[in-house]
């Protein structure tokens, strides 16, 4: 979490790395594959508990597109 | 209602201590303040933890810890587009912003029209994205007025009358006056405070209001089963299906061209920093998706019924539920805390706000056309001066103007500030476009969308008709198709008649 000098080093995109962030557009915006209840998890409907689950798979996402690009 | 001591007490002594913080914050990285990089970008030195806290701060506002929640407790799901708003956000943050960023530190633009002005060489663009990042981001300030008053009604003190007034009037002095003399550092360091007791807050709601109503599933069994999930589309139609993508979509490609998202950005220490925060920002997406379940916890505990909460939704409606809930559930000393996480919550945006369209009044206004020769200290002065008079502006524009027109004026910003996304962020990539037709583009966009919204009664979803198949689909987004549209065809005539403008930046200015 430390800001290194490096931080001005220009990155070098990897693409295929940057295509995994096109996946949270498709997911969530295909509306019609989660506006359902079932199956539910922990209490919550699948609407609710698959939304939030793409916060975390986009963050993973960009993470992992972060390290690739040191 | 009653006034409630405790909580009254705890929230002052917050408010006290944050304002402290805010005076304080000019010492803070010391820099020389008559630099407007200095006063309105903090000298462009913030690292990874501070940006999170500070854009944090800024992106989820007190306005979006009461709305969410109230539209979910009063529509329901679609409410929920917030969450995948919130996702896609974040991808764009890491593939776009760290360019804006890496040419404006070269060049030292501080605003996202100084970008513009530099790139396309043409002034009339430049002025026509400031003056709309201010135009949509003012009545943005006035909301988060909205955010206070509910909780400063909601401890039992009157808000009606000049005497109700005053509690905002004192908020926005020490507010005002503390950002005039500290900058970017006030808000940078006041959010660190503000998040922590959100993130309190939000882990106290959302553990105990389960344990006592016997699990997450009692919650949403609570809720109508029509406000759980987005109504099915009737036949020939796409319905609240394309309604709730085109919202998310259309709010997520609009939210960092504000010029609030922009000072954020831009007063990172490296494009890294910015990188860093794509992957760490989403935290507070999370918290945004659990505070919006609040609205429907507020169904379930039944507020709404509660006798003493009567009064609180008879004056502010739905923004009321969260308040309600939090009234309902706790002790008065944890009410006092929470609700000073909402109202300093307010602050931070608001200080941010004023500071952004302060910085591009100053630079794409003043100093573009008004008056060419200042110095860096007049220039700097100038921004404190016009901050002041901005928040000054959502002052009057709280008391005097219904609230409605706010609400209208945030989501028309939504619909004009998209307009400015060819000439920033596709100009980031390219200089194909012709800096007058992005002009006549932008303009387009702007008064086709502002009629739609006017046409439309003010609701942010127009029903579009394809070969027999209606989608409705969020203004902004439909707008800029048409301003893309415009720009390229006519950026290709425009080419082939010769001068294109002067482009002040080079290839390996992005990275």
């Amino acid at each position: 979490m430390s800001d290194n000098h490096d931080d001005h080093k220009p990155v070098t995109p990897v693409l295929w790395a940057r295509l995994l962030l096109l996946l949270p557009f498709v997911a969530l915006l295909w509306v019609s594959s989660y506006n359902r209840i079932e199956p539910t998890l922990a209490g919550f409907p699948f609407f609710y508990w698959y939304q939030l689950l793409w916060i975390a798979i986009g963050a993973l996402t960009i993470g992992l597109v972060y390290k690739m690009e040191r | 209602m009653k006034l409630d001591w405790v909580a009254l007490s705890v929230f002052i002594a917050l408010f006290i201590f944050i304002t402290g913080l805010g005076f304080f914050a000019a010492r803070w990285r010391r820099g020389d303040l008559d630099q407007l990089h200095e006063w309105g970008l903090g000298g462009r030195r913030f690292g990874t933890l501070i940006i999170w806290f500070l854009i944090g701060g800024d992106l989820y506002t007190a306005y979006t810890f009461i709305a969410v929640p109230a539209v979910l407790y009063g529509a329901g799901a679609l409410g929920f587009f917030a969450v995948p708003y919130t996702v896609m956000i974040y991808p764009l943050l890491y593939i776009v912003f760290p360019r804006l960023w890496s040419v404006a530190h070269k060049h030292g633009y501080v605003t996202s029209a100084d970008f513009v002005r530099g790139r396309f060489g043409n002034r009339w663009l430049a002025l026509a994205v400031a003056a709309t990042g201010i135009l949509a981001t003012m009545p943005y300030i006035a909301l988060q007025l909205v955010g206070m008053q509910v909780v400063i009604g909601a401890m039992g003190v009157e808000t009606s009358g000049f005497m109700g007034d005053l509690p905002l009037i004192i908020a926005f002095v020490i507010l005002a006056a503390f950002t005039y003399s500290s900058g970017l550092r006030a808000p940078a360091m006041i959010a660190v405070v503000k998040d922590t007791l959100i993130y309190l807050t939000v882990f106290a709601i959302i553990i105990a209001v389960p344990m006592h109503l016997g699990g997450i599933g009692a919650i949403f069994n609570a809720v109508p089963k029509a406000k759980l999930l987005l109504a099915t589309p009737p036949d020939g139609s796409w319905g609240a299906l394309s309604a709730y993508g085109s919202l998310a979509l259309g709010s997520a490609c609009a939210l960092f061209l504000y010029p609030h998202s922009i000072t954020g950005i831009l007063s990172s220490s490296s494009g890294r920093v910015v990188r860093r925060n794509a992957a760490m920002l989403p935290a507070y997406s999370m918290l945004l998706g659990l505070l919006a379940l609040v609205g429907f916890m507020a169904i379930a505990v039944g507020v709404s019924a509660m006798p003493e909460l009567a009064d609180g939704f008879k004056r502010y409606g739905n923004n009321f539920s969260v308040p309600a809930l939090i009234l309902a559930m706790f002790p008065s000393w944890f009410v006092g805390i929470a609700f000073a996480a909402i109202a300093i919550g307010a602050l931070v945006p608001a200080a941010i706000m004023s500071i952004a369209t302060a910085n591009t009044y100053t630079r794409n206004i003043y100093r573009e056309f008004i008056n060419p020769g200042c110095t860096d200290a007049q220039e700097s002065k100038m921004a404190k001066l016009v901050s002041l008079v901005i928040k000054g502006g959502a002052l009057v524009f709280i008391f005097f103007v219904p609230l409605q027109y706010a609400l209208w004026l945030q989501l028309l910003g939504g619909v004009w500030i998209i307009q400015t996304m060819p000439s920033v962020i596709l100009g980031l990539y390219t200089r194909f476009f012709h800096g007058w037709a992005l002009f006549i583009g932008w303009l387009t966009g702007f008064s086709v969308g502002s009629y739609l919204a006017w046409a439309n009664n003010f609701a942010p979803v127009y029903p579009v008709h394809v070969f027999g198949t209606t989608f409705p689909c969020y203004i902004a987004i439909l707008t800029l198709l048409l301003n893309i549209a415009v720009s390229v065809v006519l950026s290709v005539v425009f080419n082939a008649l010769g001068d294109r403008g002067k482009d002040a930046t080079v290839p390996s200015d992005y990275y």
